[in-house]
Formats: structure tokens, sequence, C-alpha cells
């Protein structure tokens, strides 16, 4: 058992400063890789500059857990005058997430980048993804409702444009990318609009002010339909059933490294700061409360799960299957949040983090399958396991973590949130989640019966194992799905001292 | 005392929303979208001219030029590729949206309900943070403009993220529509079949005008409205007014594609340092009380920034000077880049036409 108190991570004095260079490193790497004289040295920029935030993140992590929440002023003036970051246990958790997938998804550019995009897109491209981590990490870290809002859009920005690049080898990309660029643009602005309603009601846009501010006001107006626009907003952003629209295409189409990286991390840190605004900022009885939960946010989520795996069942294409489970793994983080306990907190968050270490190594798996054969529709992947049995393996530690085999992260993630749903007596949720994993186990059996135990059709282009450079990060995922299936002490001591503080200090 | 009949304030804010409420309309009502694009910038005057009215002076200068200037240039350059016509779509597609709009819309009006009256000075808005403002700005910053010290420095961080948003714009266009038109391709103005002398003569007129326009704008943002947002986009106006007149050919000489693109990246880079330089000096991030170590500050004549006796924050200056250059360094690239783009693909269509 690792506990993350007593790892040294890094000098005090970069410690001290970690919360800021985890957000402002790729920023910078992002600038480097746009003006770097070729596609290669933008790939090392990119690889340097993920990795430097991963560390920060790591940092920041271990600084949470020792000081239980971080606070980092930014330009000298205290919150609610300034803007200060606030990390508590469960942002430094995401952000660890998004610091590692970056930087595994950036060593894995190396190949998939050559064979997915033109050669003289390359450094932009890297300049995208780094711009993309750096508003995540933003999203995740801010202690502030309109900065927030300006990372959301930083990272939105650079995704849109990353999604249509797929074009070169998928034509859908494109009306993906429109899809995605119109609904996630309407998102952001009701989310800013909703935000402005409760600077009018508050007059501070500072989150923690606004909690204190708000826990004394009546009913008003202007804060319920705050709350609306804002729960609407990231709603959309998070792939909320039925705002879910542009999830698909955007996942299946983009080129691998986005499919990696959106489907690990940009829907997450959408979710987690909806939990922020459901259960920092909005104090109890305030808005709707309890309602919400109970009769909004509980049905859609378990009409999520169990719509979207059957879709996930019927779909043909593998990219699209995986895109499809994933709106149905929102709608399971949804239904812990729809507890409204400590403990369903934490179990969503464990699961956010399983989930996106799951989905980044088994779109990582067909990133590297696509570095050979160029297959879409499940029937094209017959027999690969036989041509490259290394990432078929990885794609099968995923898909196992995804199904809940014991002994993998998934297992530990959905047992956590049916235990909690049957501490809060609602066993109904239960149910649902049992009937979500039955549909799960259907529609990942048919892609392993098709990788594993299908011949190959003949004629049909043989997959080759990727290369070293590309299968060193899969296999490291897959690892990572299995290290925290034995041993879960670091997400699990990050997710549970964060949601036990936030329900601690609620008034 | 006695009301007046019609109060003024009132009348005007009637008339400008009856206008806006016109504007939209016919926006929605043409078939034309050349006419939607120009109405819409008219649609961005009258906001501007509102917002004017409610004494946003900063917030309505941006409006004006991004909104009604720059948006109108790039839309254009889009049905330029496109097409110029609405496609009609079938009425039972439009069902479902009009429902969400008109619940979106009910929702507001039944939130404006809970909303403080307009300038209430007790309204949490004017009584909490924004208070505290107007209260220390002056002894915190002294910039006389509280706008300006809001954003660039109570606030800063949001800029640099703002900026950033400018920056990933420009990464997101030019990976989209490519590097604009190659300095060699790009067309001249043939000037022997020359129609627009009047035109040229004129331009080569305004053209250093605007520049000169852009930099009170920029240097000016202490004191008034302004700032690098709304200077930048005047300055790549002017970039863009000498294309539009003389040819992508010359314009592209002095303001090459690829240079462009490294000073958007460049503004940020300059942004950031400047919070990197307080951090290594000891503060926070962007805390440009530490931009200047003491030796430094001693090394800066007394009486550069007015009275020397009076308490003084040179850091704040500099600070704020220096994010505001990165700001307009990559606002004004950035509108240039975004117009090469549309203008490359632009000759790259005329070509293709003639060709087949």
């Amino acid at each position: 058992m690792i506990l993350l108190e007593t790892l040294y991570v890094a000098p005090p004095t970069l410690t001290a400063q970690a919360p800021v260079l985890a957000i402002i490193v790729p920023l910078l790497g992002a600038c480097a890789a746009a003006l770097a004289p070729s596609g290669r040295t933008g790939w090392m920029i990119s690889v340097i500059a993920s990795l430097f935030g991963g560390w920060m993140a790591l940092a920041v992590a271990t600084e949470a857990m020792r000081e239980g929440a971080i606070v980092y002023v930014l330009g000298g003036f205290n919150p609610p005058l300034g803007i200060a970051l606030r990390i508590d246990a469960m942002g430094a958790l995401l952000g660890l997430l998004i610091g590692a997938v970056g930087a595994l998804a950036a060593v894995f550019s190396g190949h998939s980048l050559v064979a997915e995009v033109r050669t003289e897109k390359h450094t932009l491209f890297q300049a995208g993804f780094l711009l993309c981590q750096a508003g995540l990490v933003g999203i995740v870290y801010t202690g502030d409702a309109f900065n927030a809002f300006v990372f959301l859009e930083i990272s939105s920005i650079g995704t849109y444009a990353l999604i249509a690049i797929g074009e070169g080898r998928d034509r859908r990309a494109l009306p993906a990318a429109f899809n995605y660029l119109i609904l996630g643009t309407v998102g952001a602005t009701l989310y800013v609009i909703g935000v402005g309603f409760l600077y009018a009601a508050t007059g501070t846009l500072n989150m923690a002010d606004m909690a204190a501010r708000l826990s004394t006001l009546d009913q008003n107006a202007s804060v319920q339909a705050g709350f609306a626009f804002i729960m609407v907003g990231l709603g959309i952003k998070a792939a909320m059933f039925p705002l879910h629209g542009w999830l698909p295409g955007a996942y299946a189409h983009a080129p691998s490294l986005m499919s990696i990286f959106l489907a690990a991390t940009a829907t997450k840190a959408s979710i987690y700061l909806m939990a922020r605004f459901l259960f920092e900022v909005f104090p109890d009885g305030t808005a709707f409360g309890e309602a919400f939960l109970t009769w909004v946010l509980a049905p859609l989520a378990a009409a999520g799960a169990i719509i979207c795996s059957i879709q996930a069942v019927f779909e043909r294409e593998l990219r699209r299957i995986i895109a499809f489970s994933s709106i149905a793994q929102v709608g399971f983080i949804f239904l812990g949040f729809a507890l409204g306990s400590a403990q369903g907190l934490s179990a969503s968050v464990f699961y956010i983090v399983a989930h996106g270490l799951m989905k980044a190594a088994m779109f990582m798996a067909l990133g590297a399958l696509a570095l050979s054969i160029g297959a879409r529709r499940l029937d094209e992947f017959a027999g690969v396991a036989r041509e490259a049995p290394w990432t078929a393996v990885a794609f099968a530690v995923g898909a196992a973590s995804l199904v809940g085999t014991p002994l993998t992260m998934g297992f530990l993630a959905k047992w956590g949130l049916i235990e909690a749903a049957i501490a809060s007596g609602q066993i109904w949720i239960a149910v649902v989640m049992a009937a979500g994993s039955v549909l799960t186990v259907i529609y990942v059996g048919r892609i392993m019966e098709a990788m594993f135990f299908r011949a190959p059709a003949p004629g049909a282009p043989r997959a080759k194992e990727a290369p070293l450079g590309a299968l060193a990060p899969l296999l490291a995922l897959a690892g990572l799905s299995i290290w925290f299936g034995l041993d879960a002490s670091i997400p699990e001591q990050l997710s549970q001292a964060g949601a036990a503080r936030l329900f601690e200090v609620r008034p | 005392m006695t009301t007046p009949f019609l109060d003024a304030n009132f009348a005007l804010n009637v008339a400008l929303l009856l206008m806006l409420l016109a504007i939209a309309l016919a926006v929605v009502r043409t078939r034309s979208l050349l006419a939607a694009i120009l109405l819409m910038g008219v649609y961005s005057f009258v906001v501007a001219a509102w917002l004017m009215v409610m004494d946003a002076a900063d917030v309505a200068f941006t409006e004006a030029v991004v909104g009604a200037g720059i948006s109108t240039i790039v839309l254009l350059g889009a049905i330029l590729l496109t097409h110029g016509e609405v496609v009609r779509v079938n009425w039972r597609l439009q069902v479902v949206p009009a429902i969400l709009v008109l619940v979106v819309g009910g929702v507001l009006i039944y939130a404006a309900g809970g909303l403080p009256n307009f300038g209430d000075p007790a309204s949490p808005a004017n009584s909490h943070v924004g208070r505290i403002y107007l209260e220390t700005t002056y002894g915190d910053i002294g910039a006389p403009n509280v706008v300006t010290a809001v954003l660039a420095s109570y606030r800063g961080f949001d800029t640099l993220g703002e900026t950033t948003v400018i920056f990933a714009a420009c990464v997101g266009v030019a990976l989209m529509l490519g590097f604009g038109p190659r300095v060699d391709t790009a067309p001249t103005v043939d000037v022997m079949g020359d129609h627009h002398v009047v035109l040229r003569v004129i331009s080569k007129m305004l053209i250093p005008l605007i520049v000169l326009f852009a930099l009170y704008v920029q240097f000016h943002g202490d004191l008034g409205a302004g700032g690098g947002f709304q200077a930048g986009v005047i300055m790549a106006v002017a970039v863009i007014l000498h294309a539009m007149i003389f040819g992508l050919g010359e314009t592209t000489k002095a303001f090459r594609p690829g240079v462009m693109r490294s000073i958007s990246a460049f503004g940020v880079v300059l942004y950031t340092g400047v919070g990197i330089v307080c951090l290594v000096n000891g503060g926070g991030f962007l805390d440009y009380d530490f931009l200047f170590t003491p030796q430094v500050e001693a090394m800066i004549p007394p009486g550069l920034l007015g009275d020397p006796d009076k308490p003084h924050h040179w850091g704040q200056h500099f600070g704020i000077l220096f994010i505001e250059l990165g700001v307009l360094l990559t606002v004004a690239s950035t509108m240039v880049s975004i117009f090469y783009g549309f203008a490359g693909r632009t000759i790259e269509a005329i070509k293709a036409e003639r060709g087949s």
C-alpha cells in the first residue's frame, strides 16, 4: 500500500508554485510547440511539457492530501477581490488523471500523428493538444466561477479544431466537430449566463465566497435560474443524457490522440465542476437542492445508463460502441451524485478516474491498431489478437475494467457505487447499475469475441503489433488499471478525503 | 417634485430595445446571408450604443470593434467560401428548437424578477466586491480606470486566459484553413486597370491614422476606455484594410503569415513571462508588486510617473503595460492570421473555378 503523504515528490519551492505551474507549463509548451520548426520538435516539446505538468499535478496531490485543501492566490489579491486556485483532494485527483493521461497520450502521439495527420500540421496539433491540457487542469483547479469559464473555453476551442483534423482519415470528423462546436458553445454560453445571475445575486465570483453568501439568501428567482443555467450548460459539456448528442461523433471520428485524451478527461472536468456547484457552491436547500438530485439528476442518469448501453449493444462501429459506452458510464457517475451523500460523491469521483484510465487504454489500443489497419466496423477487427497480441491484451484489460472484473480498478469502482447506493437505501439505483453492467457484458463480449476468438476474414489487411514507442504508454495505462485494482489506496484516499471534507464544511 | 411625463433615459432605452428587436427579426427573416451579416453588424452598433447609455464605456468599445468590426469581416469571408443564400428548412425541424428558445426566454424573464434594479447602489454587485474595487483601486494599483485595474491586475489571470483563447483561435483557424496565401502566389493589384484610385489615396492617408488611434487606445487604457483587446483589433483592421485595397500580395510581403502566427504565440509568452518574473522574485504568479526587485526600482528615475512624493506603484504600472502589450500582439496578429486563412482559401477557390 502506497500512502501519498509519504512520497517525496518535488522540492518545496517548486511545490509551493505547483498549482499554477501545472497550468502554465502546458500553456507555454503550446506557444513553444506552435513556433517549433518541425513536427518532431513539436512532439518533444509536447512530451516534456506534459510530463512536467503531470509531475506538478502529483506535487499538488501530495500537498492537498497533507493540507486538506490548497489555496493559491494569483496576482497577490486575496479572494474574493482576486482570483484564487482552490484545490481539494478530489480536484487534485482529477488533475492527476489529466496529467497522467496527457503525458502518456503525448508520448503515444509520436507515432499516431505521423500516421493520421499531415506533417505540416503536427506542430499546431501539439499546440492545440497542450492548450486542451492547460484548460482542463485549470477547470479542476480554479476556485473562481468565471475563471472556470475561461478555462472551459481554452480547452474547448482547442478541442473543436483537433477533432475536425480527423477529416484526413474520416470525413465524418467535420460534421462531428461542427456539432460539438455549436453544442459546446451553447453549453458554455448557458454556463456563463448562469454565473452572471449568481453574480447579480451575490456580488462575487469566488466559489467559496459565493457559497457563504448564498446560504444567507432567501429563495430568489435569479439564483434558481442561475442554478438551472449552470446545470444545463455543464450538462451539455459533460454529455449528460439527453444532452449527449455531440459525443459519439466527436469521440469516434477524431484523430486517435484526441479520442484518447477526450474520452479520459474532457467530460470528466465538466462533471467535476458540476459536482462542485452541486455540493460546494449551493448549500442544502438553496435553489432546488435535494429535489434536483432526486427528480432530475437520478432519472436522467438512470435513463442514460440504460439507453446508451443498449445503443452500444446495437452499434456496429467499434469506436462508436466505446463512445456510447462512455455516455452510459457518465450516467453511472451521475447516479453516485444523485445519492447526495459523501460516500456517493467519493464513489463517483473514484469511478471517474477508473473510467478515465480504462477508456484511455481502450482508445489508445484502437489508435495503435489504426497504425497498421484502417478498420472501423467491428467485424473488421476479427482476429487482431493473433497479429497484435500485446495491443489486444491491453485493450482487453481496459474492457475487463469496464465490465467490472475483479482485480481491475473498474470492479472496485462499481462495487463502491453499489455499496453507496445500498447505504443510502436507494436500492433502485443499485438495480439500475447491475442492469447497466449486464448490458456492458453483452457489448464488451461481442468485441472480445471478434478480437480474440474469430479468425480474420480472408484477404483482409493484416494488423501489426505497434512499435515500442506506442506500445509502452499503452501498457502503462493498462497497468494502471490493474495496479489500482490491486491497491487502490492513492485514488481512494484522495476521493474519500475530498468528499468527506466537502460534506463536513457544508452548513 | 413632479416626475416628467416621459423620462428621457427611459425613452432612449425603449427606442434602442425596439431597434434591437426589429434588427433581430430582420436577421431571422432575410434569406440573404450578406444582408444578415450586415444587419448583425448594425445590431452590434446598437448594442454598443446601449452599453454607452449604461455608462459601460469599455464594454461598448469592445462590442463596437469586435462585434461590428472584425466579426463582420470574418463572416463575410466565410460566405465568400460557401453560399450567400439560406437553404429553407422544413418547418417540422424547427418545432423543437422553437420550443427550447421559448423555454429559455421564459426562464430569463422569470429570473429577471429576482434581479436588483438597474444601478441600485445597495445591490449585491455594487455593495460587495464591486464597492471594494472602487475604494481600493487607486491605493492598490494607482490606475484611474477601475475597469482596466480589474481586468489587468485584480483578475489578470482571467485576462491571461482570454488572451490564450485568442491564441487558441489562431491555432484552430490555421489548422482548419491552412496558413493563408503563399507570399509569391498572392495577387497584387494590377495598377494599369485600377479603378480604385480614390480608395487607395484615401486609405493611404487613413491607415497611419488608424494605427495611431490603436496606439492611443492601447496606452490610454489606464486612464480611459480601452486596452489591449480593442487596440489589437483596431491595429488588425488597419492591416486588413491595406490588404483589401492594395491586394494580399503587398500586405503579405510586409506582414508575413508565418511571422503573424509567431507573434500570436509570443504575446501569450510575454504575458506569462511577466507572471513568471513576479514568481521568481518571490511573489505569486502575476503579482506585479514583485515585478521589480527593490534594487531595480531604485534605478527608476523619480518623477517618471508623476509626483515623486506620492506613493507610486512601479510594478503595477509596468506590469499592466507589459501584459497589455502581450494582449495587443496576440489579438492583432491573430485577427490578421484569421483574415489570411480565409483570404488564402478564397484565392484557392477562385483558381479552382477558373481552372475548371
